[in-house]
């Protein structure tokens, strides 16, 4: 199933591998007209319209450590053990590998180093090949993903690896809670003293007002992670809490609590990327990348149309179900980005499962665990699992891979074929969502 | 960390007048000040000097703050609803956390914001206390 796509113009230079491949399209449909060509974006000073293929990509590989506090473990060390361990389970060599996309919030402010495309590209073994780290906030894993499916599915490279990578425990608590900040507006957001968690406390106050509800109604975001946790060996806090835990828990920034809260941690988490055309050379076990889309939103909260309602979730699920051709009611499960119970509520609203205000309602009533209309979180999420936050969208996307294959042991789905996931960066600003499938 | 002398220096009319932006082009008006107008991509905007009263929109009181604003806690923020429609981001003071209500009327007041250690620089900006309700 080829995908077309008009666009005005066409790239003059191509590496010979994907001059190959385009040559073997049908040439009903391939649309590289590399005689048309001459300047760098030759079709920008020519008025005629082409039409490129956009390629199916599968995910063909997936690895990952442990979240925790590596106190042992370098980011370089994290970072090389998730590739490593992708690579392997798709069975694909140094040589395969066209291109490395570094997920990752601020590994400069928590460890000093920048320049994560080249330093990870070396320590994994694959020394030399293109590399480039993706920033995107909490939303970097995400990011990076797509990029690296963009370049699949563009016919640029062939064969890809993408890692998202967070090593937070470096930094004492205060230190780690004014970098996390650096998500928000620093001049009108942070300067007046907000953490990260105080903005989503804004969140949860006036959400709490609007829609009657308590602290407590909250609980069950928090009760299902943990249930789900117990089944994820790489999670942080693999065990269950009830709900007299959830209400003494400590106070962050009223009305949040530890127990809404996802933890500092440090992880990497990796998949290998391919044309579908090509993914059963590595793996018996494909899963097909169905959508993917990014939107954003005002970094900001008090310059959002209404700080409510995630205009930035609702843009990139649009574009995601409308690629995929699917609803909220295809989607089997979804693992969205729980950083805070709130974000959990307001991510399901926008993304069309529950009405506005209703999310937290429909959550008592265990519409979001494993039996429920959509089943969150289903290894535990930001929440249990844990939120090494550049990290964190490729572990989405990971865990997403083990249901549709099959894979999540205690946590299986019976019936997982089609997964969505949801990394968002800052408070809403930047949403990247991607639909996955099994392929049988 | 740095003391970020130039950033805070630039941001004087924001952080002492409440100054924002206005659209001549659609009549926006929003803070804080931008190049081109949210709402209809103009060009045309000119300096807003905001008039410092609204309603709190929503609030939470921080007990872990990021470095730098240890000594404050616990500190009371707040979205606020400025009279002329647009939300601005600060600290609430002159009033206890467990007084604070949503939809609560605040006025703006200049006030310490932060030091940067004993010698450091001292940033000053807007913070929100209650107010009576005009007539």
């Amino acid at each position: 199933m080829m995908k077309i796509k008009k666009i005005i113009g066409v790239l003059s230079y191509r590496p010979r591998r994907e001059f190959q491949a385009a040559k073997e399209q049908p040439p009903s449909t391939h649309g590289y007209d590399f005689h048309h060509s001459r300047g760098e974006f030759d079709g920008l000073s020519s008025p005629s319209t082409e039409v490129i293929i956009m390629r199916n990509v599968s995910i063909v590989g997936i690895g990952q450590t442990p979240v925790n506090e590596h106190w042992d473990k370098s980011l370089r060390e994290l970072a090389t053990r998730a590739v490593v361990g992708a690579m392997k389970d798709a069975g694909a060599g140094p040589d395969d590998v066209d291109a490395l996309y570094v997920g990752n919030m601020a590994s400069g402010a928590f460890t000093g180093q920048e320049h994560l495309g080249a330093l990870v590209a070396d320590y994994a073994g694959l020394q030399g090949v293109e590399a480039v780290k993706v920033e995107a906030a909490c939303g970097a894993g995400g990011a990076a993903f797509r990029q690296g499916y963009l370049a699949v599915a563009g016919g640029m490279k062939d064969v890809v690896v993408v890692v998202g990578v967070e090593k937070m425990t470096e930094k004492l608590n205060g230190d780690a809670t004014s970098i996390l900040a650096t998500a928000a507006d620093a001049d009108y957001e942070v300067d007046h003293g907000l953490s990260f968690v105080a903005l989503n406390a804004l969140l949860m106050r006036r959400y709490m007002h609007e829609y009657d509800l308590t602290h407590i109604d909250f609980a069950p975001f928090a009760i299902n992670a943990h249930r789900n946790a117990v089944h994820n060996e790489n999670a942080m806090f693999p065990f269950e809490v009830d709900e007299s835990r959830v209400k003494t828990a400590r106070m962050i920034a009223d009305p949040i609590t530890l127990l809404d809260s996802s933890p500092i941690a440090d992880g990497a988490a990796a998949v290998v990327l391919c044309s579908a055309d090509t993914a059963r050379t590595f793996t018996q076990h494909p899963v097909r990348v169905l959508a993917s889309s990014l939107a954003t939103d005002t970094v900001a909260i008090h310059n959002r149309r209404d700080p409510l309602f995630l205009d930035g979730a609702a843009k990139s699920v649009a574009k995601a179900y409308d690629q995929a051709g699917v609803g909220p009611n295809d989607i089997n499960f979804f693992e969205l980005h729980d950083a805070f119970s709130i974000m959990a509520a307001l991510s399901l609203e926008a993304s069309g499962f529950f009405d506005r205000g209703q999310a937290v309602r429909e959550a008592q009533n265990c519409e979001i665990s494993r039996q429920g209309r959509i089943p969150i979180q289903t290894l535990g999420g930001l929440k249990a699992r844990g939120h090494p936050v550049g990290a964190t969208g490729m572990y989405q996307i990971v865990e997403a891979s083990m249901q549709l294959r099959g894979e999540a042991g205690g946590a299986q789905l019976p019936n997982a074929r089609l997964g969505m996931t949801q990394n968002i960066g800052g408070s809403g600003a930047t949403v990247v969502t991607h639909i996955l499938e099994a392929e049988r | 960390m740095s003391m970020d002398l130039p950033r805070h220096w630039r941001l004087k009319q924001a952080r002492y007048r409440l100054e924002g932006s206005h659209c001549e082009d659609c009549g926006h008006t929003f803070f804080p000040s931008r190049l081109i107008c949210p709402e209809c991509r103009s060009e045309n905007v000119v300096a807003h000097q905001f008039g410092g009263r609204g309603r709190v929109y929503s609030y939470s009181t921080v007990y872990n703050p990021p470095a730098g604003y240890d000594e404050y806690v616990p500190y009371t923020v707040a979205l606020v609803q400025l009279d002329e429609g647009p939300l601005v981001t600060a600290q609430l003071t002159d009033v206890d956390p467990e007084d604070v209500e949503i939809d609560m009327p605040v006025e703006m007041v200049t006030r310490r914001l932060r030091q940067y250690g004993e010698d450091g620089l001292i940033v000053y900006g807007y913070k929100f206390r209650p107010a009576w309700e005009a007539a």
